[in-house]
């Protein structure tokens, strides 16, 4: 805490000293750049304000807001089942994704759970959903840097998953699948081959990228040593996910907690890396791919018979009482703290999303860099707008 | 726990939750314990759940050494920042149940607080979690409200600089305003909006204006009568006339 507050007050003079030499020197002129809110660079509508000394940024900031929809005063106007379809629009990449936190809130507070079928279905579901929201983040990363090739072979690729998603959801974007008690439905005929051969073409798919991207000689220079974020700091600002495990620390929710769901039936690798650099955070996410596309496989051999769906009332009460539950969401550390006053709907929900924390440590880590580096340290920060906004 | 039996008849219960609950929790309990030691009786309340999570109340004043001593040993990783306004909305719930019975169902409900209670209407939220032990705490605290009405409670963020954006956040959401906080601007809206949208007294004028359909999502059948009235040129547009009117 010490180290923080004395960084802080050591940069602050740092920017108090950058412009009293502007004043005084009047050789190079201070510039506040706007970047955003419709800038190609950014990932929708994201305002940064920076202001600049040259080519090094002073001080920086980024603005949201500018897609708040409300999501905690709208669920305080619908029923438990109605809110997943509002919340599938958090993180829009990775949607599936946030309905589960959500239901096992309710389920949590209804004291049920969801059959073992539909837990292992649930995490199947969940990893595909990853597997869409982090291979377009690797194809995406290209494109920050100018290169055009890996986002079209992402897109490509991720048509695969979504059309798995598509195949046992019904929706491709927003399944809207998850339901207080289990699923809404088992699994068609077919999906369990055609899922073991996507999987197959992911694993290429991320050893492709590896080699074009993470061994191009000028990814590696535009991202080693650049954003480094130590673990301390990471921690203090709430950074989860990879961005967390790329600082050193070795923490995963589906690993590190109990849940009802099937993360601990198989084996998986919970990796890390101790740099804390832009490289190190997207190095993780691509080990991370490859390990849910792991997880996918095992998980596609082990699915127990049974119905997917417990006996829940038609009309769902959750009874009066306060629940916390978060999981290991594409982008971080994803969760609701739902309050229940034991009727139809929820009383208060707060919505801990993985963004607005991965996004509170821009100011400090983008102090001191140079102007081009700001798009690749955002870019590996890796946020959704969705999910910074809500 | 609270358990409700007649749930636990017709679903499947977990195992695991069942023992875990059984035994009592010394984790959860230390941490209450530990607490209690640094703050005496800053700690007001607290609640656990056992193998699930651990709420603890503190008086307001406490509310930063609380945050520094949970820093101090070991819980490093800053989750959340939040309020919760415990009013009931004056504006009626959310959804009405239908199988309720409707008798005089329209009086507001009292205000009553969750886990650990509460003398206020506002109170603070936030969590913390130890990323070695990998256990997590809810703070609460009880916001007192000024004799004009203002809120105001110490900030967090030379403790833990990620509430940064989270006390901006609540401060606009709820009204509460945060003593020594270091950008104390708006998060999300406009800089000249006015009123707090997360209190339960500010009205969701989208709702107001156009009820949702909500549990009830189907119109109710028209009259028999009225369908005979409407005649045949009605037939497809209605879809539930029976042909034997024009017939």
């Amino acid at each position: 805490m010490t180290m923080l507050s004395e960084r802080q007050q050591l940069s602050y003079i740092a920017a108090q000293a950058a412009d009293a030499r502007l004043n005084v020197e009047l050789e190079t002129e201070g510039m506040t750049l706007n970047i955003g809110p419709q800038h190609p660079a950014t990932h929708g509508t994201l305002r940064i304000i920076a202001r600049l000394d040259g080519e090094q940024v002073v001080w920086a900031e980024p603005s949201a807001g500018y897609m708040h929809r409300g999501y905690e005063k709208l669920t305080e106007v619908r029923t438990f089942p109605q809110v997943t379809s509002l919340i599938n629009r958090i993180d829009w990449l990775g949607s599936f994704a946030n309905e589960v936190p959500f239901i096992l809130a309710a389920e949590k507070l209804m004291d049920i759970e969801a059959p073992p079928r539909a837990q292992h279905i649930r995490t199947i579901l969940f990893e595909l959903s990853r597997i869409a929201n982090v291979g377009l983040f690797l194809g995406d990363l290209g494109v920050q840097m100018g290169a055009v090739t890996p986002v079209f072979m992402a897109f490509r690729d991720r048509e695969y998953v979504l059309n798995l998603i598509e195949g046992a959801t019904g929706g491709r974007f927003h399944p809207n699948f998850d339901r207080i008690g289990g699923l809404k439905d088992d699994l068609p005929k077919g999906w369990i081959d055609e899922t073991k051969q996507v999987m197959k073409k992911l694993r290429r798919f991320c050893d492709e990228i590896d080699d074009l991207l993470f061994g191009n000689e000028i990814f590696q220079s535009r991202m080693r040593g650049v954003g480094v974020i130590p673990s301390d700091i990471a921690l203090q600002y709430g950074l989860s996910g990879a961005n967390l495990r790329a600082s050193g620390v070795e923490w995963d929710l589906r690993r590190d907690q109990s849940l009802p769901m099937a993360w601990d039936k198989v084996d998986w690798k919970v990796w890390t890396h101790p740099d804390g650099d832009s490289w190190a955070r997207c190095w993780v996410r691509l080990q991370e791919v490859r390990e849910s596309t792991k997880i996918v496989d095992q998980l596609l051999d082990t699915i127990p018979a049974g119905p997917v769906m417990a006996k829940v009332p038609r009309i769902i009460k959750v009874p009066e009482g306060e629940a916390w539950v978060s999981t290991e969401n594409p982008l971080g550390e994803m969760g609701y703290y739902v309050v229940s006053k034991g009727d139809l709907g929820p009383f208060r929900v707060k919505i801990r999303s993985a963004s607005f924390n991965n996004m509170s440590i821009a100011p400090w880590v983008l102090k001191g860099v140079y102007v081009p580096d700001i798009i690749t340290i955002l870019a590996s920060l890796y946020f959704i707008l969705g999910d910074i906004d809500r | 726990m609270q358990r409700s039996q007649s749930w636990s008849a017709v679903v499947p219960l977990s195992d695991t939750d069942v023992e875990a609950s059984a035994s009592p929790d010394e984790l959860r309990d230390g941490i209450v314990a530990a607490l209690t030691s640094d703050l005496g009786d800053g700690v007001v309340d607290s609640h656990v759940v056992s193998g699930d999570d651990v709420w603890v109340r503190v008086a307001a004043e406490s509310w930063v050494a609380a945050g520094q001593a949970l820093h101090r040993r070991g819980f490093t990783y800053f989750c959340f920042l939040s309020a919760i306004d415990w009013m009931p909305s004056p504006y009626g719930r959310g959804e009405d149940d239908p199988s309720a019975d409707d008798d005089g169902d329209d009086t507001v409900d009292e205000m009553r607080s969750g886990y650990t209670g509460g003398d206020t209407r506002f109170q603070l939220l936030a969590r913390v979690v130890d990323p070695q032990r990998h256990v997590g705490v809810t703070l609460k605290a009880d916001v007192p409200e000024a004799a004009d009405g203002s809120l105001a409670m110490p900030t967090w963020v030379p403790v833990y600089a990620g509430a940064n954006w989270h006390e901006r956040e609540t401060a606009e959401m709820f009204g509460i305003a945060f003593i020594g906080h270091p950008d104390p601007r708006k998060m999300y809206l406009p800089g000249d909006f006015e009123g707090h949208p997360l209190r339960k007294d500010f009205p969701l004028l989208a709702r107001m204006v156009k009820p949702w359909p909500g549990i009830v999502d189907v119109e109710p059948m028209p009259e028999k009568d009225e369908a005979a009235e409407g005649g045949t040129a009605d037939d497809n547009a209605t879809g539930e006339t029976d042909g034997g009117a024009t017939s």
